[in-house]
């Protein structure tokens, strides 16, 4: 586990190394990409993407929460919230380099 | 939407692209994630969300049908928390 974080640059630059786009074009692309995928999914649209996963938006209903500093109830109101389910060839990526 | 409806809206949207390359944007994009995350790295995406990696301890788990315990070896799960940005437009669709 070498723990590095990518960022869109290193996304956007391999990109620019796979396709014979301009470094700007290819971040511009990238930048499509996400949109698109948020686009739909604030439609209420699941988003499948094959051998990567899918996302999907679940609705929650309201329930009593409760502020940990006071102990007041507070109610928390419905809302959506974004479920990743990884496909099984990403899980199987992931393991792959456990070395088990 | 699946990946091939997401090529056809970029496709749509960039009519100077050849559409093999917008494939090949998309697929790369991909790739690159997953290739981070088995590396064990993280993938941050402001506004959008970060993909990271959570390990799960062995643990002794149990064959729900006959009952019998199995040992369940450590493993790694990938893991999406959705960015700000994103959490905000699921919930002003103008729906509520």
């Amino acid at each position: 586990m070498s723990g590095h974080t990518i960022t869109r640059a290193q996304l956007s630059e391999a990109v620019y190394q796979e396709v014979g786009l301009s470094r700007n074009e290819s971040s511009e692309l990238l930048e499509m990409v996400l949109h698109e995928i948020s686009q739909a999914l604030a439609e209420g649209e699941a988003v499948k993407i094959s051998s990567f996963g899918s996302f999907s938006v679940r609705q929650k209903g309201q329930r009593v929460g409760r502020n940990p500093k006071t102990g007041d109830e507070v109610p928390i109101l419905p809302r959506k919230v974004l479920v990743f389910r990884p496909s099984q060839l990403l899980k199987a990526q992931i393991n792959a380099g456990l070395g088990d | 939407m699946t990946k091939s409806e997401l090529i056809a809206r970029l496709a749509e949207r960039n009519p100077h692209l050849y559409q093999r390359d917008i494939e090949r944007i998309v697929s790369t994009i991909f790739d690159e994630i997953s290739s981070a995350l088995a590396r064990g790295d993280r993938v941050e995406l402001r506004g959008f969300g970060a993909f990271s990696v959570k390990r799960r301890e062995a643990r002794l788990g149990r064959n729900p049908r006959t009952g019998e315990s199995v040992d369940v070896s450590e493993k790694a799960v990938p893991y999406f928390k959705t960015g700000k940005q994103l959490r905000d437009m699921l919930n002003t669709d103008g729906d509520e």
